[in-house]
């Protein structure tokens, strides 16, 4: 394990932190935006190079700024009165105590077979030796895209055009009762 | 196997660890916004998994894990569209964004 992925993974914990447990809004979209950044920088870390990127474009570019001019038109940023905390907010905090505990229970008990299925004929110490980076470029993924997996990315461009076409129909003030 | 953290199970743990930071975040939160913000955490954290779980699988050539996680980074900006103009409408509606105070489904 390198010092770049425990700096990583820290900046990333830290602004998803953050972003839950401020009280300003504004502020909690600006962790967001750190901790996306950081999600992006451990793809970068993965050799995917696209993924990383398509996520600095769509979540940093597109999410964040959304989420800020949602926060915005409903006033967002005012603290409520009582808390910025829901009323069961123990047992919210107890439910993600408890799947954490089975998901990292589930890793960490599986970890030996993790390693068999990664590196089979290696030790664990040479990793980085065993698992070379997969030289993955941006013409294979277009051909995989243009390809193997031409349905899916039809599917994904009409859902787009739907979400757009929805999320403007919903969000669009309707006058009916001044007709 | 103690003392010795390989790379993909420090990755499996993060996600794991983001998972929870926004599922807590999801169900504690009264604002709306932030719940939307707590799933997108989620959604994130899945994505590295499959990234994560692509670069040290066994086929990497295949593309497998990486073409869904981009799939997914799609669906996911589709929902955030969708939610947040529900998220307007909503407030246009009930004049708050305070979940603890949107109690009625007749508006």
């Amino acid at each position: 394990m390198s010092l770049i992925f425990y700096l990583l993974a820290v900046l990333t914990v830290a602004g998803g932190l953050a972003a839950v447990l401020l009280k300003n809004t504004v502020h909690c979209a600006l962790a967001l935006t750190v901790a996306f950044a950081g999600l992006a920088l451990l793809f970068l870390n993965l050799d995917a190079q696209f993924a990383g990127f398509a996520q600095i474009l769509v979540y940093i570019g597109a999410v964040a700024i959304l989420v800020v001019f949602a926060i915005l038109l409903t006033k967002g940023s005012e603290t409520p009165q009582g808390g910025v905390f829901s009323r069961s907010w123990l047992v919210g905090i107890a439910a993600a105590a408890a799947v954490f505990a089975v998901l990292g229970w589930a890793v960490v008990a599986s970890a030996p077979r993790l390693l068999g299925a990664a590196a089979p004929a290696a030790s664990a110490n040479s990793t980085t030796a065993a698992n070379p980076a997969p030289a993955v470029t941006v013409e294979q993924i277009g051909r995989a895209l243009a390809g193997r997996y031409v349905l899916p990315l039809e599917i994904v461009a009409v859902l787009l055009t739907v979400a757009l076409i929805g999320a403007v129909i919903v969000a669009m003030h309707e006058k009916e009762e001044a007709k | 196997m103690i003392g010795q953290i390989t790379p993909l199970i420090g990755y499996l743990l993060v996600a794991a660890l983001v998972f929870s930071i926004g599922l807590a975040g999801a169900l504690t939160r009264r604002n709306a916004i932030l719940v939307l913000i707590g799933i997108e955490l989620m959604l994130n954290a899945a994505n590295l998994n499959l990234i994560a779980l692509w670069r040290y699988g066994p086929h990497p050539e295949l593309l497998t894990g990486m073409i869904f996680a981009i799939f997914s980074i799609a669906v996911a900006a589709a929902e955030a569209a969708v939610g947040l103009g529900l998220v307007i409408q909503v407030h246009r509606h009930a004049r708050t964004t305070d979940l603890d105070a949107i109690n009625r489904m007749k508006g």
